[in-house]
C-alpha cells in the first residue's frame, strides 16, 4: 500500500498556507513534518486528514482496500487535543472509540486494558480522564492509536507534553506500528527517536 | 510554631471526620431501631384512630403530610446552620452536612406535595391550586431540585460549598414565608392547629398519632442525614485516593 | 453507532449533563406562568397545554449548543468528521441520544405539571402525546443550529435565535393538536398528522443540513 500525495496546497481564508508539497511513502515508512511555527505544518495534517479541503493537489492510496474512498477513512489523527471525555472513564473513553470507528480491513485492534499497558499506565482504566496529568491524558489519547486500527497515523505534536521516559514509550509504539507495514506522517519541533525516516521540512509561503 | 499549629489544624481537619465516622457506626444502629418502633407505633395509632365526621378515611393522610411538611423546612434550616457553619465557622463537617441533607429535604418536600395533592383533590376538587402555601412549598422543592444540580455541576467540592451554602441562606427566606403564608394571605390551606401559642386547637384524638408520626419522621431525618454524611466523606475519601493512585500510577511508569 | 449513542447518555447523565438542568427548568418556567396570569384555575387549564408546550420548547433548547460545540472543544469532532460512517448518521444518533437525555425527561415530567395547570385527564394525555411527537422535530431543528453555531465562541443564544422561528410551525400543530383533542367539535387527527409529518421531515432534513455545515465548519 502507497500514500500518494501530489502537488497539494491550502489555503486559509485569503492567504495561502503552503503550496506543491508532494511525497510518496510507502508500507513501513514514515514522514518527519518540520518547521517553525506557523509554516503550516497543522494544515497540512488537517488537509491529509480530510478536515480541511486542499486548494489543489490529489491525495490517493495505491495498492489500498478497495472500498475506501477516501485515505482519511484509513487514517489516525491525533491532533492537539486529545478527543477523550474528562467526565467518563479511562476504559469508557477508549471502548467508545475503538467500537465507534471500529478497525480498517488488514488488522485489528488490540484490547483496552492492553492499549492502556502499552502506554505505561495499566491499572487506572477505570478512572475518570479528568483526574490524569497532561502527560496521562495525551498518552491515553496515543493508546487509542492502538485500540482502533488504522495502517496510517497522523500525528500533530505527538510528544509535546511528554517526559524523556514516555518519549522513549512513544518511539516504541511508532517502530511497531512501522515494522507491522504501517505508514506514519508526524508534525513536529523534537526529534522522535526513530531510525531511517523521509523529512519534509515546510519553509512557510510568502507572498 | 506556625509549622507546629500548621500540623495541629491539619490534625483536627483529619481527626473531625474520622471521630464522625467512629460515631455515625456506633449511633445509627440505635436510630434506625427507634425510627422502626416509632414509626410502627405512629402507623397503628394513625389505622385505629377514628375518621374525622366530615373528611372521613383521608384524614389519615394528614399522618404523613403534616410531619413530612415539618421536616421539608426542617431540612431546608439544618442546611441553613451548615451553610453559615462553612462560611462563618469553616466547619470541615458543614459542607458534607449541607449537601447530604439537599437529597432528603428534596424527598420529604416531594411526599408533602404529593401527599396533600391526594388530601386537595377530594376536598377542594384540584389536584393543585396556587395558592400561598403550596406554591412556596413548591418554590421550596424547586430550589432543593436546583442545589442539588449545583452540587452535581462543580467538581471541586470545597468550592462548591462555598457557592451553595449562599444560595442556601438566601434561600432560606422562604422559610418563614412557607410557615407564616397561612396566616399573611387568606388561603385554602388551613391555618396551622398544632404550633399554636394559645395550645393547639386540633382535638387530642388526632394529636397522638400525629405526634408520634412527627418524631418518627424525625428520627427518620437524622438517620437518613448520618448516613448521606457519612457516605459522602467516604466518597470524598475514595475520590481522593483515586486521585492519589493517578498520581502514583505516573510514577512507576517513569521509574520503569 | 450504538457505542455513540450510549455515550453520549451517560454524558447528558452524569454530573454536569443537562438532563436535570432541562427538566429544572421546564418546571420552574410553568410554575412561573400562574404568578403572571394569576392563580385562575379555568384560566390556567385553558392555558395550560400552550404553557407546557412553550416551556417544553425553551426547555429543549437550552442544551442544544453544546451538542456539537462540546465534540469540538475536545477535539472529538474532527475524529467523528474522519470515519467512514456517513456524517448524517452520527448527526442522527447524535440528535436521538440528545432527544432521550433532554427531551424524553420532559414528556415524562409534563403530567406532573399538568396538574399544576388544572388540566383534565384527556388534556395531560394529549399534551404527552404530542409532546412525544413534536419534541424529536425541535432537537433536529435544533441540530442545524448548534452545526452552525458550533465554531462561535458564544454560540448558546444564538443557536436559540436561529432555532425558535423554525420551531414555530411545531409549536402551532403541537398545541393545536391538543386543542382538538380537548374540544369537541376540531378532529385530533389530522393536526396530530401534520405534527408527526414535520418530526419526519425534519428528522431528514436536520441531520442532512447539520452534516453540510459541520464539513463546511471544519478549519
Amino acid at each position: 500500500m502507497r500514500l500518494l500525495a501530489e502537488g497539494l496546497s491550502a489555503r486559509r481564508g485569503e492567504d495561502l498556507i503552503f503550496n506543491d508539497i508532494s511525497f510518496a511513502l510507502g508500507a513501513g515508512e514514515a514522514l518527519v513534518v518540520t518547521g517553525p511555527n506557523g509554516s503550516g505544518k497543522s494544515t497540512l495534517l488537517r488537509v491529509l486528514a480530510g478536515l480541511l479541503r486542499a486548494e489543489s493537489g490529489r491525495l490517493r492510496i495505491e495498492g489500498g482496500p478497495a472500498e475506501i474512498a477516501h485515505p482519511y477513512e484509513l487514517s489516525h489523527y491525533l491532533g492537539h487535543r486529545n478527543a477523550m471525555k474528562q467526565e467518563l472513564t479511562v476504559r469508557e473513553n477508549l471502548s467508545f472509540w475503538q467500537r465507534f470507528m471500529g478497525d480498517s480491513p488488514g488488522g485489528s485492534g488490540i484490547d483496552v486494558a492492553a492499549a492502556a499497558e502499552a502506554v505505561g499506565l495499566a491499572g487506572i482504566t477505570h478512572l475518570p480522564f479528568g483526574y490524569l496529568s497532561a502527560g496521562q491524558q495525551r498518552r491515553m489519547a496515543m493508546a487509542k492509536l492502538l485500540a482502533a486500527y488504522r495502517p496510517i497515523w497522523l500525528l500533530d505534536e505527538p510528544t509535546a507534553a511528554l517526559d524523556a521516559g514516555a518519549d522513549k514509550l512513544f518511539a516504541a509504539l511508532v517502530t511497531a506500528h512501522l515494522e507491522r507495514g504501517g505508514i506514519l506522517i508526524a508534525a513536529t519541533h523534537q526529534p522522535l527517536g526513530l531510525g531511517s525516516t523521509q523529512s519534509l521540512q515546510m519553509k512557510g509561503f510568502t507572498h | 510554631m506556625s509549622e507546629n499549629s500548621l500540623a495541629i489544624r491539619k490534625f483536627s481537619d483529619l481527626a473531625n471526620p474520622t471521630r464522625f465516622l467512629a460515631l455515625a457506626d456506633r449511633v445509627l444502629p440505635w436510630f434506625a431501631v427507634a425510627t422502626a418502633l416509632l414509626f410502627a407505633a405512629g402507623l397503628w395509632l394513625s389505622f385505629t384512630t377514628e375518621g374525622d365526621y366530615q373528611q372521613g378515611e383521608t384524614v389519615r393522610i394528614m399522618y404523613v403530610h403534616v410531619p413530612a411538611a415539618w421536616l421539608a423546612m426542617m431540612c431546608y434550616t439544618v442546611m441553613a446552620i451548615s451553610a453559615l457553619g462553612t462560611l462563618v465557622w469553616r466547619h470541615p463537617l458543614a459542607d458534607v452536612s449541607a449537601k447530604a441533607a439537599a437529597p432528603i429535604g428534596a424527598c420529604f418536600t416531594f411526599l408533602a406535595l404529593v401527599t396533600g395533592s391526594l388530601w386537595g383533590k377530594p376536598m377542594w376538587g384540584a389536584w393543585w391550586v396556587w395558592d400561598a402555601r403550596l406554591t412556596s412549598v413548591f418554590v421550596l422543592f424547586l430550589m432543593y431540585l436546583g442545589l442539588i444540580a449545583l452540587n452535581r455541576a462543580m467538581d471541586d467540592p470545597a468550592r462548591s460549598a462555598r457557592v451553595s451554602a449562599v444560595l442556601v441562606l438566601v434561600g432560606f427566606v422562604n422559610i418563614p414565608i412557607i410557615k407564616f403564608s397561612v396566616e399573611w394571605w387568606n388561603t385554602l390551606h388551613q391555618p396551622a392547629s398544632v404550633l399554636r401559642l394559645d395550645g393547639p386547637t386540633i382535638d387530642p384524638e388526632f394529636l397522638w398519632p400525629l405526634f408520634s408520626m412527627a418524631v418518627a419522621f424525625t428520627l427518620l431525618f437524622f438517620t437518613l442525614h448520618i448516613a448521606a454524611m457519612r457516605n459522602e466523606i467516604w466518597r470524598r475519601r475514595v475520590t481522593s485516593l483515586r486521585r492519589q493512585a493517578v498520581r502514583s500510577a505516573g510514577r512507576e511508569a517513569q521509574a520503569l | 453507532m450504538i457505542a455513540l449513542f450510549f455515550r453520549d447518555l451517560k454524558l447528558s447523565v452524569r454530573a454536569g449533563g443537562g438532563t436535570m438542568i432541562g427538566v429544572l427548568f421546564f418546571m420552574t418556567v410553568v410554575a412561573v406562568v400562574p404568578f403572571g396570569v394569576g392563580p385562575d384555575l379555568n384560566l390556567l387549564s385553558r392555558i395550560g397545554p400552550a404553557m407546557l408546550w412553550i416551556g417544553a420548547l425553551l426547555a429543549s433548547l437550552l442544551g442544544l449548543d453544546r451538542l456539537f460545540q462540546a465534540e469540538r472543544e475536545d477535539g472529538s469532532l474532527d475524529l467523528l468528521l474522519m470515519q467512514e460512517t456517513p456524517l448524517l448518521m452520527t448527526v442522527f444518533v447524535k440528535c436521538a441520544a440528545h432527544w432521550a437525555a433532554t427531551g424524553l425527561p420532559l414528556v415524562i415530567a409534563s403530567p406532573l405539571l399538568g396538574l399544576f395547570m388544572n388540566m383534565n385527564e384527556l388534556a395531560i394525555g394529549a399534551t404527552m402525546l404530542t409532546l412525544l411527537a413534536g419534541t424529536p422535530a425541535i432537537t433536529f431543528i435544533g441540530a442545524v443550529g448548534a452545526a452552525v453555531a458550533v465554531a462561535l465562541p458564544r454560540g448558546g443564544l444564538l443557536v436559540s435565535i436561529l432555532v425558535l422561528p423554525l420551531a414555530i410551525p411545531v409549536l402551532i400543530f403541537g398545541v393545536s393538536a391538543v386543542y382538538a383533542a380537548i374540544e369537541d367539535p376540531a378532529p385530533f387527527l389530522p393536526p396530530f398528522m401534520i405534527l408527526m409529518a414535520i418530526t419526519l421531515f425534519f428528522a431528514v432534513i436536520g441531520p442532512v443540513a447539520a452534516a453540510a455545515a459541520l464539513r463546511h465548519s471544519a478549519d
